[in-house]
C-alpha cells in the first residue's frame, strides 16, 4: 500500500560498504515507507544479502560511505541489538545453528529484550510459553522444535519458519527477509507468506530478498528494485518483476556498462 | 625428641620428591605453587560427617576396607603416583561403600574452606554383580586450600556406574584428584568430571576393562581464568576384547588460564574389536589463554576402531551476530554460547538438572 504522506521507516542513502577491504556496495539507494512492501531481486553475488547485513549491523562488513537512518535516527552508529530492539528484523538467508542453546530460551530472551525496549514487562517462563504458542500458529510450526537447540539440525524449511516464528514475536517494524521462500515446499511457502501478509500492517514495512516472481504472487510489492554490481539498477512496480521473469538479468550488462561509460 | 605429626614439606608428606616439569606427565604443569604452600593437616570437622547413606549403599567393614583399597589404583597403574602416595601420606579420610543392585542416588559433598589445610578423601566403592550406582560428588573451596581425592570404583559384572564430579574451586585453592575405576565385563561407566576456578586442578581418571568386553564413557569440562590451570589426564585400558569407549573432553580457556588434557587410550593385543572414540574441544576466550592437547593412542591390536579427534575454537562471529541481531547483547550473547558449550557435558551429570555452580564467573549476571 503505497501513501506517499506515509512516515519514512527506513532511508538508505549512497550506502557503501567493502569486506575485507574489498568494496561489495557501491552506493545503494532505497526508501521505505510505513505500509509498503519491497522487494529487492538481481543476481546471485550482486549484494543483496551484504545489504541486509550491513543495515543489521553485521561486524565483518565496513560501511565506508552513505548513511542509514531509521526513523530519524542514525542506524549505523547502533550496535546491532540495539538495531533489533528498536524494531530493524533480518530474517537470514542462512540462519545459524547454536549448539547446547535452546530454542525456547532464545525465543524469550530475544523477545524480552524487545519488550524491554518498548516498555513492555518481561515475559517469565508461563507467560512466554502461552505468547509463543499463538505465534507457533502463525506459522503452522510444531511445538517440538521449541525444545531443539536453536536451528540445530532443522531442515532448510525448518529454519525459515524458525526465522518467521522470531519475526511474530518480535513483531519488527522493518522486516528484511533474506530468501525466505528458498528451501521452502510449496505449502511452507503459502504458510510462511501468509504469516508475512498477516503481520503486515499500515506501520511496518517489509523488505524481501527474492529471486522468485511465486512469492510475489503470494505478497504482493509496492517497490519492486533490481540489484547489481552492488547498487540498485532499476526500481519499478511488480511489473518490474514480471518482466525478469521475462527476459532474466541480461539487460543488466548492458546497463552496467553503460553506467561505467558514464 | 618430641614425635610430631606433622609434616614439614610436601616432600615428606609424600615420601617423595614432587614432580617437576621435566617428566612427561608433568610436562605443562608446575606444582612449584603447591611448594610455596606449607602442608597444614586438615582441622576441621569430620567432612563426611553429615554423610547420609541411602537404601542400597553399606559402609565396608575396616578389614574389608584395608583388603580393596589399593586394588583399583594398581590395576590402572598409579600406586606410585605422586597426588596418590601424597593422600596415602596425608592420612586421608577413608570411606568404603558396597553397592547393591537398585541403590538409591548417593551425593557426597566435600567442602575444603578457605584454611589453607590439605583435606584428603580416600573413597572406594564395591558394585556388586547388577548393581547400580548414580553419585553425584562435589567437591569445593572458597579460598587457600589443598583438595587431594582418590576414589576408587570396582564394577563386578554387569554392574552401572554414572558419577559426577563437580570440583569448583577457587584460585588460592589446589586440586589433586585420582578416580581410578576398575570395570568386569558387561558393566558400564558413565564419568563426567566438571573443574572450574581452582589456581590448579589435576584429574587423573583412569580405567581398567579388566577382560575388555565393558563400556566406558567419559565426559570431562574444565574452565580456566585468570592465572589458573587445569589439567586432565586421563588413562582407558583395555586388557580383553570388544570394549568400547567414547570420550569427549572439553575446555574453556580464558583470561591466561591454561588448559591441559592428556587422553591415553591402551589397546593391547588381546583387545581386538575394541571401538573406541576420543574428542578434545578446547573453546580459547583470550589470547593470553593456552591450551595444551594431546591424545596418547598405544594400540597394537589390529582388529579395532579407535578414532580420535581434536578442535580448537573461539567463540563465531556468526553466533554472536545472529543472538544479536535479536537484541541479545553482545555480553549475554556470549553467556548463551558458553552456556550452550558446556551443556553437552553438564547434561550428562547424574543431577543435570542442578544447575551449574551459580559462581562460576561467565555465568554471572554483570
Ligand atoms: N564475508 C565475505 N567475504 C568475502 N566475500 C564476501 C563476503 N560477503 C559477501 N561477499 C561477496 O560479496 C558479493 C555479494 O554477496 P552477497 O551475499 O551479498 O550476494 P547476494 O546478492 O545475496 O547473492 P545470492 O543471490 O547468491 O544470495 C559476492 O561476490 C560475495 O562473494
Ligand atoms: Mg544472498
Amino acid at each position: 500500500m503505497i501513501r506517499s504522506d506515509a512516515p519514512v521507516l527506513l532511508e538508505v542513502r549512497d550506502l557503501r560498504a567493502s569486506v575485507d577491504d574489498q568494496p561489495i556496495l557501491h552506493g545503494v539507494n532505497l526508501t521505505i515507507r510505513a505500509g509498503e512492501i519491497h522487494a529487492v531481486m538481481g543476481r546471485n553475488g550482486s549484494g543483496k544479502s551484504t545489504l541486509s547485513k550491513v543495515l543489521a549491523g553485521h561486524p565483518a562488513y565496513t560501511v565506508t560511505g552513505g548513511s542509514v537512518t531509521y526513523r530519524g535516527q542514525d542506524l549505523l552508529e547502533l550496535e546491532p541489538e540495539q538495531r533489533a530492539r528498536i524494531g530493524l528484523f533480518l530474517g537470514f538467508q542462512y540462519p545459524v545453528e547454536i549448539p547446547g542453546v535452546s530454542n525456547l530460551e532464545f525465543l524469550r530472551v530475544a523477545t524480552n529484550a524487545r519488550r524491554q525496549e518498548r516498555g513492555e514487562t518481561e515475559l517469565d517462563t508461563f507467560a512466554f510459553e502461552d505468547l509463543v504458542n499463538t505465534r507457533l500458529a502463525v506459522v503452522q510450526m510444531d511445538p517440538a522444535f521449541l525444545e531443539r537447540s536453536v536451528n540445530e539440525g532443522f531442515s532448510g524449511g525448518e529454519k525459515k519458519r524458525n526465522e518467521i516464528l522470531q519475526m511474530a514475536l518480535l513483531e519488527p517494524v522493518v522486516a528484511i527477509l533474506d530468501e525466505t521462500d528458498s528451501g521452502l515446499d510449496i505449502d511452507a511457502l503459502r504458510i510462511v507468506a501468509g504469516g508475512v501478509n498477516q503481520l503486515a500492517s499500515p506501520d511496518n514495512a517489509t523488505l524481501l530478498i527474492t529471486h522468485y516472481q511465486r512469492l510475489l504472487d503470494l505478497i504482493t510489492p509496492d517497490h519492486v528494485h533490481v540489484m547489481a554490481a552492488g547498487r540498485i539498477l532499476r526500481s519499478g512496480g511488480p511489473e518490474l518483476a514480471h518482466e525478469l521473469e521475462r527476459i532474466g538479468y541480461d539487460w543488466v550488462d548492458q546497463e552496467l556498462a553503460l553506467t561505467e561509460v558514464g | 625428641m618430641v614425635a610430631t605429626t606433622r609434616a614439614h614439606t610436601w616432600q615428606d608428606l609424600a615420601g617423595a620428591a614432587l614432580p617437576t616439569r621435566r617428566s612427561e606427565d608433568w610436562r605443562f604443569t608446575d606444582l612449584a605453587a603447591l611448594a610455596a604452600i606449607e602442608p597444614r593437616p586438615w582441622s576441621g570437622s569430620d567432612p563426611l560427617g553429615s554423610l547420609q547413606l541411602p537404601a542400597g549403599v553399606t559402609r565396608l567393614p575396616e578389614a574389608e576396607l584395608d583388603a580393596v583399597a589399593g586394588q583399583s589404583l594398581a590395576r590402572t597403574g598409579c600406586s606410585e603416583h605422586w597426588p596418590v602416595r601424597l593422600n596415602v601420606g596425608a592420612r586421608p579420610v577413608r570411606l568404603g561403600l558396597r553397592v547393591a543392585a537398585g541403590a538409591e542416588p548417593l551425593r557426597l559433598e566435600l567442602d575444603a574452606g578457605s584454611a589453607g589445610e590439605l583435606l584428603a578423601l580416600h573413597l572406594v566403592l564395591l558394585l556388586e554383580p547388577g548393581a547400580s550406582l548414580a553419585l553425584s560428588q562435589r567437591l569445593s573451596a572458597s579460598g587457600a586450600a589443598v583438595c587431594s581425592l582418590v576414589c576408587e570404583a570396582q564394577l563386578a559384572a554387569a554392574a552401572r556406574l554414572h558419577w559426577g564430579l563437580v570440583a569448583q574451586g577457587h584460585s588460592s585453592a589446589a586440586l589433586l584428584g585420582h578416580l581410578a575405576v576398575t570395570q568386569e565385563p558387561g558393566s558400564s561407566l558413565d564419568l563426567v568430571t566438571v573443574s572450574s576456578g581452582w589456581g590448579l586442578s589435576r584429574l587423573e581418571p583412569r580405567v581398567q576393562q579388566s577382560q575388555g568386553a565393558a563400556r566406558t564413557r567419559l565426559r570431562g569440562l574444565q574452565w580456566v581464568d585468570d592465572n589458573q590451570l587445569a589439567d586432565t589426564h586421563s588413562l582407558v585400558r583395555f586388557d580383553g576384547p570388544d570394549g568400547q569407549l567414547d570420550q569427549l573432553h572439553k575446555t574453556v580457556a580464558a583470561g591466561a588460564g591454561r588448559s591441559v588434557f592428556n587422553g591415553a587410550v591402551q589397546v593391547p593385543r588381546a583387545a581386538q574389536r575394541t571401538d573406541a572414540a576420543q574428542l578434545s574441544r578446547s573453546l580459547l576466550l583470550s589470547d593470553r589463554a593456552r591450551v595444551d592437547t594431546k591424545p596418547e593412542l598405544e594400540i597394537v591390536a589390529d582388529d579395532v576402531k579407535c578414532a580420535h579427534g581434536a578442535t580448537l575454537s573461539r567463540l563465531q562471529q556468526d553466533e554472536l551476530f545472529y543472538l544479536q541481531s535479536r537484541g541479545i547483547a553482545a555480553d549475554q550473547a556470549s553467556r548463551l554460547l558458553l552456556a550452550g558449550y558446556c551443556q553437552d557435558v553438564l547434561r550428562e551429570l547424574p543431577d543435570a538438572a542442578a544447575p551449574w555452580p551459580p559462581t562460576a564467573a561467565p555465568f554471572r549476571e554483570p
